[in-house]
């Protein structure tokens, strides 16, 4: 990948459902490193295009490519071995494992023990599991999950839920993660925690980060670039300072009326 | 080394109680007995497709059906002349047997694993109820194909299966599917197998190739299916299509369910039991199978998540429970 490339590019992306385009002519580019921001109202098409990106749906027209190479039409286990793992908006946790075999789930592509080993207990399945448990111990640290390591998903309280979703994101050693509104459902402070907790994770390791939250005050705060959808296309890109002025931007959020306080949580 | 102290062991204790059994106990009880192991192959399969990995398979039955009409073919036309030669050799029978028993039950298993292939393949595309209609399709496929082929007897049977298959050989199969179910269930292929049970789309995002891993549980699922199928055909020394209907399947279901899905002990202990209470009802006569099926549904209500749950039983659950009210 040539200097300065993006690590993600999307171009001209169309999702069409029947008589729907639920994402007409998207174009987004992402650089490395970068923790680009997405948001628009209910029904913009912002989960669809993680949708598209992660290959749960072969996007009707257009090109994605990921460090230069083509990913549209790959499964998705195909886009995760790849370098891009996702987190859900409502949360998707393997229920009756508990936190440290969901992200041990998640580092499956890293397993090198085969099925053979598995069955007879080799000395390489012995030396990979231990590998991934420490790694899983290592993520549960940095999530602050340590407590509940074997607790099962199901019983975790809710923050700690969308704390154990990006855990297991991040087990598949992602090099662009997607986070699907990692702060739904969380008071001001936990998603300030949360936030904080991202951007500590980004500079740990390395991550380019897209990020699709209703919350603007979250947004606006951590991100450097944010893209605006509503109706399935884009109406606009910048820094935050400028998307907060976009007059397209707070006529699609707040209908015709300016107001006062766009930044403070719409 | 503690791997090979744990099978020489095994073997010395199987090799033992085959040479017990028969003389401990009267032929009847014997006979249960090797039905218990028998089923409890059967569940134990059953579980790893649809317990770990929660796809809804009742065609369990043709399954088996395909590994018990497999072996017998290979036993009586390959195994016997080959065991008959050792014999005139001067090799004592049961090590005569061994050999071609074993390529019999692993040759059995292995057509029924690419049966499991076959059905497994429709099964990247459906799911639930879907996939039990076309299980259950295929079951009854082939119990219809083996009555309507004479090579195999059809609907007269197949006689004349050599009776090869002893306790040792069931314990040995009850053994094997069991280690292979725990060994699986605590890798990273276990894991990916209950992943998908829990959340396909999410297990799928995080590069866990549902398609290979639901084909997979149908092939190790089916492999033992068919080995529990060739046990029972060198048990009973006879074959008849009948013994693989629907309802085979379903008995093989409530096993599993009664277990808790997705427990590998509970899969056990609920096959021992199904294949228990029969025999104990015995002397209701009449109200034997009306008891039965009221038992199951108490059974039911009272447990709906299985005997065990998702839990497994193990020694050190049994250690803490005494360290509890020690």
């Amino acid at each position: 990948m040539p200097a300065g490339a993006p690590l993600l590019s999307l171009d001209r992306v169309t999702m069409q459902f029947g008589g729907l385009k639920a994402v007409a002519e998207i174009s987004l580019e992402i650089a490395p490193g970068e923790l680009f921001g997405l948001i628009g109202p209910n029904g913009a098409g912002k989960t669809t295009v993680f949708n598209v990106i992660t290959g749960v749906y072969a996007p009707t027209q257009g090109r994605i490519e990921f460090e230069g190479r083509p990913i549209q039409g790959l499964k998705p286990h195909a886009v995760a071995r790849r370098g891009i793992t996702r987190t859900f908006q409502n949360i998707r946790l393997f229920g009756s494992r508990c936190c440290r075999d969901n992200v041990c789930i998640a580092a499956h592509q890293h397993a090198e023990a085969g099925l053979f080993d598995a069955v007879f207990r080799t000395g390489r399945f012995a030396r990979d599991e231990a590998r991934l448990m420490r790694e899983a111990s290592e993520l549960l640290e940095v999530m602050g999950l340590s407590p509940w390591a074997d607790t099962l998903a199901s019983e975790l309280p809710y923050g700690q839920q969308r704390r154990l979703e990006i855990a297991r994101a991040l087990a598949g050693r992602p090099r662009l993660l997607l986070l699907d509104e990692p702060a739904a459902g969380l008071n001001p402070q936990e998603s300030d925690q949360l936030m904080h907790l991202i951007e500590v994770v980004r500079r740990r390791f390395g991550l380019t980060l897209l990020l699709i939250e209703h919350d603007m005050r979250v947004v606006m705060g951590i991100c450097r670039r944010i893209a605006v959808l509503d109706y399935g296309v884009k109406i606009a890109e910048g820094t935050p300072d400028q998307i907060r002025t976009d007059p397209k931007v707070i006529e699609a959020y707040l209908g015709e009326e300016v107001p006062a306080d766009l930044g403070a949580g719409a | 080394m503690r791997h090979a102290a744990w099978w020489a062991g095994s073997i010395a204790a199987l090799l033992a109680l085959d040479f017990a059994l028969p003389r401990l106990f009267n032929p009847y009880i014997v006979q249960v007995v090797m039905l218990c192991g028998i089923n409890v192959v059967l569940a134990v399969s059953l579980n790893l497709i649809n317990g770990f990995t929660g796809q809804f398979s009742i065609g369990h039955a043709g399954f088996m059906a395909i590994g018990g009409y497999g072996s017998a073919m290979i036993t009586m036309h390959a195994g016997r002349p080959w065991a008959a030669a050792l014999i005139a050799a001067g090799v004592p029978a049961a090590l005569a047997q061994a050999g071609p028993l074993l390529l019999g039950l692993v040759g059995g298993g292995l057509l029924a694993a690419v049966a499991g292939y076959l059905v497994g393949l429709p099964s990247l595309r459906l799911r639930g109820d879907y996939l039990a209609i076309v299980t259950l399709g295929f079951g009854e496929i082939i119990r219809v194909l083996i009555l309507n082929i004479d090579a195999v007897g059809g609907a007269r049977g197949l006689p004349g299966i050599p009776g090869w298959a002893s306790f040792f050989w069931v314990g040995a199969g009850v053994l094997a599917v069991v280690m292979v179910s725990r060994h699986l269930a605590h890798s990273t292929h276990g894991r990916a197998l209950f992943a998908i049970r829990d959340d396909e789309v999410a297990a799928e995002a995080l590069g866990v190739d549902t398609t290979r891993y639901k084909v997979l549980a149908f092939v190790i699922g089916a492999f033992f299916a068919g080995v529990a199928g060739g046990l029972f055909a060198h048990y009973l020394s006879y074959l008849n299509p009948n013994s693989f209907t629907f309802l085979k399947s379903i008995e093989v279901i409530a096993m599993v369910v009664l277990g808790g899905m997705g427990s590998i002990s509970g899969s056990v202990l609920a096959a021992i039991l199904l294949t228990l209470l029969p025999e104990v009802l015995r002397p209701v006569k009449d109200y034997r199978m009306v008891l039965y099926s009221l038992m199951l549904i108490v059974l039911m209500i009272t447990r709906p998540q299985g005997l065990l749950g998702s839990r497994e039983l193990t020694l050190a659950m049994f250690r803490r429970r005494r360290a509890a009210t020690a």
